[in-house]
């Protein structure tokens, strides 16, 4: 059981290969960081005015006076959707990932400028498509509204990121190949192959049909499953051993996840169409392969959760195992409750509502946005030679974050649960769609007041983040941590 | 065999498995569906758009209809679509095959359009409900789409197709509300939009 790639010996000169890979990250990383806070205000900001319109239809309607279409919801959430998944997930993703590359490989970074490169192309391709939905552009395929000249030049970008992190992994130190980098390496081979054969069958030449149905949630799916969730649990897979100091308890556990993993969630996509006009045999293989995603998630829950015990005080005064545990908890959740969205009877009850739009949202933030913090908050001052600021707003970043997701989570779930009830039973006595539409509409504004709280962390986060950038961390040996830690935790990297 | 090779040997075995399951088979299987044709009639299923009702489609398509309406009925056995009058019949792969990009929808903030154009077929109906939805329904979360529409000073005769607004949504006397020719395109398409008809895969159930 080699583990050794997560815990290095400390030793003077493998301090200075630490440091030297660092340094040669710094650039690159801190550029896809701050772009990525960026937009993840702009994500947040387009949330909260889509959220609020959900429950105050004519809130922000008119410019002046006039009324304008690109203040409308239906332009809105699809640029919400497109920033937060593609300007903040992915941007933030690859920044992480350059960084875990660099480190696991052993290895400074390579050709730097071709990721610079990359980074520079995603973000015009992003502007130009946030620009062409908000002009009334959009195409209304979910998750690829962008137009295809967009989408080529993300293309583009994404193909330098996979060139980049290939090369990085052939010129790589000999030795072990940590499961982090396997997920990795997985997610920037698979996506370039997603993203092309869904734009050209949906975008470009599209297919006749509800087959592009399919194609869409395939796509839908994976972009989560397949790209998302290995940079996450890639993360985890890292940070959870790094922080406490111990190896991961199973390396055999891992490499079973990983491969349940990648073969099961490829299958998954079918099962947001449950009802739809698709062949049963599709719909069907696709309710299993979900079910058999208990496998892949338990296993890596487990995996987790061995590494992590004995060691769980150390949630008290590490900001990056706060995080990323809070993550690795909500992916355990979050999976568990996707698979059981495939059981037909259930999926009648929940498709269509609001309980979709919770899930997701436990997904991509609960569990991806929370490790991606973690991973900032461990990455950053390695790169700028300071600490972080203040534990109190780490603190504050967190909590707001924590209750805010959670709070978000529960009214959409229930609310979802709800709206599903009433849809389905049409000839109740006060089930009409005005009534429906009523019932619903506490739990959207319970929505909006947990976006609020979301606000705040990030604000603050995106803040303290800027005070690091310009050189205002503070100049100390220690690392900032939540509350004075106990003596044992000496020489540990937090 | 080096541990790179062998890698992504798995990577792709992996991926491609999903790949050829849920998007090249189904293509082979589904993607080439001919329209019905009915014999006796000579009718051809299903029915082919106008050319102003699939620029409406494109309108629908960027204002985001599709975020807030579904365009597909499951089957009669889960009765809730039925029993509130959406339409007679799940909808299948056939009814789509005119559709690029297909609008099947993934939430029904509001109800399902399916059959909209059979379920209301009051153009002066769609215009309002698009300028202020809340005049017909209270209750309404759905925003206006007063940008698609003009107010102008009323020359001569007030327009056939102005809108009939009650107050407090009337224009100031001597003006008039008319829809662009998107809202125009945009209530083309709603109004084509019927699947009411049988076809052999799914017919009407006898009631």
């Amino acid at each position: 059981m080699d583990t050794t790639a997560v815990l290095v010996p400390d030793s003077d000169s493998d301090a200075r290969e630490r440091a030297a890979i660092d340094r040669s990250c710094r650039v690159p990383v801190l550029l896809f960081f701050s772009v990525a806070i960026f937009w993840l205000l702009m994500g947040t900001l387009f949330g909260m005015i889509a959220s609020i319109k959900m429950h105050v239809p004519d809130f922000l309607t008119t410019f002046f006076g006039v009324p304008a279409g690109e203040l409308s919801f239906g332009r809105l959430r699809p640029i919400h959707l497109n920033i937060v998944a593609y300007g903040w997930a992915a941007v933030v993703g690859i920044g992480v990932a350059i960084w875990l590359m660099a480190r696991l490989c052993r290895a400074p970074l390579r050709n730097a400028w071709l990721v610079c490169a990359a980074g520079v192309l995603w973000n015009v391709g992003m502007i130009a498509g946030i620009f062409s939905i908000l002009l009334g552009y959009g195409n209304s395929i979910e998750y690829l509204e962008f137009p295809p000249f967009v989408t080529f030049i993300l293309f583009l970008a994404y193909a330098l990121v996979s060139v980049w992190a290939v090369d990085m992994f052939v010129h790589r130190k000999k030795g072990h190949v940590y499961v982090s980098q396997w997920y990795l390496l997985a997610a920037l081979f698979w996506f370039p192959w997603l993203y092309g054969t869904a734009n050209i069958l949906l975008n470009i030449q599209p297919v006749a049909g509800s087959v592009q149905g399919i194609i869409t949630w395939w796509y839908g799916h994976n972009v989560l499953g397949l790209w998302f969730t290995p940079i996450g649990l890639a993360s985890a897979y890292y940070f959870i051993p790094k922080v406490i100091g111990r190896p991961v308890y199973s390396y055999y556990l891992s490499a079973f996840g990983f491969w349940a993993l990648a073969l099961f969630y490829s299958w998954n996509g079918g099962h947001h169409l449950i009802g739809g006009p698709l062949p049963a045999w599709l719909i069907t293989a696709s309710s299993v392969a979900s079910f058999m995603m208990f496998i892949p998630v338990l296993v890596t829950a487990i995996n987790h959760h061995m590494t992590m015990k004995g060691n769980f005080h150390m949630l008290k005064y590490s900001p990056t195992l706060r995080f990323v545990v809070f993550g690795a908890m909500c992916y355990t959740l979050v999976s568990f409750q996707g698979s059981s969205m495939a059981i037909r009877s259930w999926n009648y009850l929940t498709h269509f509502t609001h309980y979709t739009i919770g899930h997701a949202h436990l997904g991509l933030y609960g569990f991806f946005t929370m490790i991606m913090f973690g991973a900032v908050y461990y990455i950053v001052p390695r790169l700028t030679n300071s600490e972080w600021k203040s534990a109190r707003m780490i603190k504050i970043h967190f909590w707001f974050c924590a209750y805010g997701i959670i709070a978000m989570f529960v009214a959409l779930s229930i609310g979802g649960l709800v709206e599903g009830e009433m849809l389905l039973n049409p000839k109740g006595a006060h089930n009409t769609f005005p009534d429906i539409v009523e019932a619903t509409k506490p739990y959207l504004i319970a929505r909006s007041i947990s976006g609020l709280l979301l606000t705040v962390g990030h604000v603050v986060f995106a803040w303290h983040f800027v005070l690091m950038l310009v050189g205002m961390g503070r100049r100390t040996a220690g690392a900032t941590l939540l509350t004075e830690a106990s003596e044992e935790r000496e020489g540990v990297a937090i | 065999m080096n541990k790179m090779t062998t890698l992504f040997i798995g990577f792709f075995l992996t991926f491609v498995s999903g790949w050829l399951g849920l998007v090249i088979i189904p293509y082979f299987q589904i993607g080439q569906l001919k329209p019905q044709v009915n014999e006796d009639t000579g009718e051809s299923y299903p029915l082919v758009r106008s050319g102003l009702a699939e620029r409406g489609k494109v309108v629908y398509e960027a204002e985001g209809c599709l975020y807030c309406h579904t365009q597909q009925l499951r089957p009669i056995d889960v009765d809730d679509d039925h029993s509130r009058g959406w339409g007679p019949r799940r909808t299948v792969a056939r009814d789509y095959i005119y559709d690029k990009p297909v609008l099947l929808g993934t939430m029904r903030t509001g109800p399902d359009l399916t059959n909209i154009g059979k379920r209301q077929p009051n153009e002066q109906w769609q215009y309002i409900h698009l300028y202020q939805p809340q005049i017909y329904t209270k209750e309404s979360i759905m925003p206006p789409y007063q940008y698609l529409f003009t107010v102008r000073k009323i020359e001569g005769a007030r327009s056939p197709d102005a809108l009939d607004l009650p107050a407090p949504y009337a224009p100031a006397s001597g003006y008039e509300v008319v829809p662009t020719d998107d809202a125009r395109a945009l209530v083309a398409y709603l109004k084509s939009l019927d699947h009411t008809y049988a076809l052999p895969e799914a017919p009407l159930p006898k009631d």
